[in-house]
């Protein structure tokens, strides 16, 4: 399963607590390859620990999202800064 | 059908109960699970929930599954292909009671979405093994909305019995089209020698499939989404009308 992943499409739900509106229609503009796309698009591995969701034209980190008990932790783009917010 | 409640107020959006009220085998590994969940807000052709299973110990995992049929009241179908090593899609597929709950999240997804009732275009449908799911809910939406738009369905399969859905896609008609192909073994008479998907296997290639630019939703494997979406795209469908989705 090394290299197998879901797509963008699977953010759906884990997102659907933090955001009001649908997300996978949401495009993205890469800052690294300049690649753009839906949210959809996205590669995404896992499930578990979590799923982290890459640009489908360079692999750069377009964001990961990880459930630890009735905490969701999102962070965006690359290493830095997550957000933490309260789901459960 | 009813139209999906905003998001945001839809009694979904976190994890609620369902029932599962029966199991019938696709093939003979997969099978079309049909839930209730009380209070469904309706959902769209295409879309799809998480599922979520806790064991006794507290441990709880959750995955996607395709809704196969546009809604129907309470009622939710969700097709389940096992996974080898699976920590969800086993259980589902073979061991939860019927009349167990689980936990669903949805309608999940405005992206892989076919809305029957604002289709103008021509709808092409490109399905891997499984794939088919979402594909069906959108032909099915299709029957049930009385849409006019020609739909073409091309269903790749390993061989014969891996094949879902057979007897309702036969029945099918005009302007509703199915055209299976077989990777490794066809039936007696197919005249396409198996193989993966092919250019001439798209509808351009074998007649007319309709006038106008078609909406195309592609689901499967991983695999077969890419390469499906490459010849898509080299057969001159505009990139911004193909819509994927993938698993692994």
């Amino acid at each position: 399963m090394t290299d197998a992943y879901l797509d963008g499409n699977a953010l759906a739900g884990p997102l659907a607590p933090i955001l009001a509106v649908d997300p996978t229609t949401a495009w993205r503009h890469c800052p690294d390859c300049g690649v753009r796309g839906p949210l959809a698009g996205l590669r995404v591995y896992g499930p578990e620990p979590g799923l982290t969701a890459r640009c489908p034209g360079c692999e750069a980190i377009a964001l990961r999202i990880t459930t630890e008990g009735p905490f969701t932790w999102l962070s965006l783009g690359g290493p830095d800064g997550a957000f933490r917010f309260r789901t459960g | 059908m009813a139209a999906p409640a905003a998001r945001g107020s839809t009694p979904y959006q976190r994890w609620a109960r369902a029932t599962l009220l029966a199991r019938t085998p696709e093939t003979g590994t997969a099978r079309t699970l049909v839930l209730r969940a009380p209070g469904w807000p309706g959902h769209l052709p295409g879309q799809h929930i998480d599922i979520r299973l806790t064991a006794e110990d507290g441990y709880r995992a959750a995955r996607s599954y395709s809704l196969a049929a546009p809604g129907r009241g309470e009622h939710l179908e969700v097709g389940v292909q096992p996974v080898d090593d699976g920590e969800v899609s086993p259980y589902l597929a073979e061991d939860l009671p019927v009349g167990a709950d689980v936990e669903v999240r949805g309608p999940l997804g405005g992206w892989f979405v076919w809305r029957p009732e604002r289709a103008t275009a021509p709808l092409l449908l490109l399905a891997g093994g499984s794939g088919v799911v979402p594909l069906m809910a959108m032909l099915r939406g299709h029957r049930t909305s009385g849409a006019r738009v020609p739909a073409r369905l091309v269903y790749s399969v390993r061989d014969p019995a891996q094949l879902w859905y057979g007897s309702e896609l036969a029945a099918f008609a005009p302007p509703v089209s199915v055209r299976l192909l077989h990777t490794r073994a066809a039936p007696p008479g197919d005249p396409r020698p198996p193989g993966r998907i092919a250019s001439t296997d798209l509808p351009d290639a074998d007649g007319p499939f309709a006038p106008g630019v078609p909406d195309v939703f592609v689901c499967g494997p991983t695999g077969f989404v890419e390469y499906a979406a490459d010849l898509l795209l080299l057969a001159g469908h505009p990139a911004e009308r193909i819509r994927t989705e993938r698993f692994g």
